[in-house]
């Protein structure tokens, strides 16, 4: 359940259009069903009327469209931001990806976003409708009669559950009230992997890796991977866009894609959001975040713009590689 | 058949300006050190991309270790710096999924130290032998 109403957005899109502040909106549009909400730009009062969408599975983060809508558009493009949409934001920025001159961003609060595969394993498959009531999900299938209750909480996605913050790090203008940052228990299922046998952790990554089909929608999805030349599309790197033809070409992708965004990712969550097979990506980028936490102090990347990233960053007395492991050791 | 005795390949990625000097004057002061390491001449420990390292297990080796200068004695100042942060994160990761520690290492030698690279190696070589073969980060279509 969401606090702010559509009509609001609705009504904050159609004025910022009208008085000329910007000339078009991202938004969200329905898919093909209530619950695949895609993102869409919208150019008129009338189209936001109609179409735009705004309620348990607006998941997506539009940060990364800016980088495209940006350089080609004239006139500003207003975006609408969830708290966490911000830190990516912020962390385009930093990386000068796109123009801050063109773009309005209106902060939203957000309850926390619905996870459709929650939602099934309740109700099973052949959802024909979703619908927002109070602090419940109405859902109806194809194989019921009536419609089935769900409360929003007990479907909230993995990330929402472990929400890092409800303060927005960037806007122009905020709509409804600013939250707070969270002392979210997001690590602990990091530590529990780390608290196994190397022979456990290699199977319980094979088994998910090896679900992988290289769709590559966590990279594409991904604000942090705004290469335009991106090395999963060039033929001669080893790692080209196909189908991983064994385990080390599977771990091999996953390494490097999670590298790449290692000191960048600012923990968004859309690729475990986005991917097909329901691999746990977060837990590798987190691994990353915890780690340069530990080694290197706190650190949230689009926490602010202009941080340095950790990884173009040193300290004379920085860990060694081996004592990494030495201290793991002791603390266990 | 005959079964061939299992020695360890190990990839050593040497920065020119110390460990790979460290490494001639190791064979000049005649010191040993075994044959299964492959030395790789990098201008710079900072040269090592992660990639490398994931290529050199690809193609069969069952270790990597990567030599540099000593923190503050790099040749371009601060690369060496970079490097200690980079491959202790991508250790930590190769941990994380379950991949032997003790296949990966980072030393620093200096081109004066031919006695500390001999051992280094021979300790690493030992290490690695005692594991066995590289399972868990190999490319079956590269076994030789
Ligand atoms: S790696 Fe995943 S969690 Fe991190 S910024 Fe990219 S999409 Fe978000
Ligand atoms: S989204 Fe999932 S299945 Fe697709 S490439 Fe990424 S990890 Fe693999
Ligand atoms: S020149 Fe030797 S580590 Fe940089």
């Amino acid at each position: 359940m969401q606090k702010i109403t559509l009509e609001s957005l609705v009504e904050k899109a159609v004025s910022l259009l009208e008085n000329g502040t910007v000339t078009s909106v991202l938004g969200w549009k329905k898919g093909e069903f209530d619950y695949d909400i895609t993102p869409a730009v919208f150019e008129s009062a009338d189209e936001l009327k109609k179409d735009f969408v705004w309620n348990d599975f607006c998941g997506a983060n539009f940060s990364k469209y800016l980088v495209s809508k940006t350089c080609k558009s004239e006139g500003k493009i207003l975006v609408f931001l969830k708290p966490c949409d911000t830190y990516s934001f912020n962390q385009l920025l930093t990386e000068h990806r796109f123009d801050r001159e063109k773009v309005y961003a209106v902060g939203i609060p957000c309850e926390g976003m619905a996870d459709i595969n929650k939602v099934k394993e309740v109700v099973g498959d052949g959802i024909s409708k979703i619908e927002s009531n109070g602090d419940d999900l109405v859902v109806t299938t194809i194989y019921e009669d009536a419609p089935v209750k769900v409360t929003c909480k007990d479907v909230l996605a993995e990330r929402c559950v472990n929400c890092k913050s409800k303060r927005h790090v960037a806007y122009d203008e905020l709509l409804g009230e600013e939250g707070e940052v969270i002392a979210s228990e997001r690590f602990d299922e990091v530590e529990r992997l780390e608290k196994m046998t190397p022979e456990e952790r290699f199977a319980f990554w094979q088994n998910e890796l090896s679900k992988c089909i290289r769709c590559n929608a966590c990279r594409d999805v991904c604000p942090a991977c705004t290469c335009e030349k991106c090395v999963f599309d060039n033929p001669n790197s080893g790692v080209e866009n196909k189908a991983a033809s064994n385990s080390f070409e599977e771990k091999m992708f996953h390494i490097i894609r999670a590298f790449h965004v290692a000191g960048r990712c600012t923990d968004c969550g859309e690729c475990s959001r986005v991917c097909p097979q329901n691999i746990p990506l977060h837990l590798l980028n987190r691994k990353f975040i915890k780690d340069i936490n530990e080694f290197y102090g706190e650190y949230q990347a689009g926490a602010e713009v202009g941080l340095r990233a950790p990884l173009v960053d040193y300290t004379l007395e920085d860990l060694e590689p081996g004592e990494v492991f030495d201290r793991r050791d002791n603390n266990a | 058949m005959q079964i061939k005795e299992y020695k360890p390949l190990i990839v050593a990625f040497c920065c020119n300006w110390c460990s790979y000097a460290g490494a001639d004057l190791a064979g000049n002061n005649r010191l040993n050190y075994p044959a299964e390491v492959k030395i790789i001449r990098v201008p710079c420990s900072c040269r090592v991309n992660p990639m490398f390292i994931l290529r050199a297990f690809q193609r069969g080796a069952d270790g990597v270790i990567i030599c540099g200068c000593h923190p503050g004695d790099c040749h371009y100042t601060s690369g060496n710096y970079y490097t200690r942060r980079r491959m202790a994160l991508l250790f930590s990761m190769l941990d994380f999924l379950g991949i032997e520690r003790e296949r990966t290492r980072v030393e620093w030698v200096s081109a004066a130290e031919g006695a500390k690279f001999a051992t280094t190696m021979n300790d690493f070589v030992e290490k690695v032998a005692s594991l066995g073969e590289n399972k868990r980060l190999e490319d079956l279509r590269c076994k030789r």
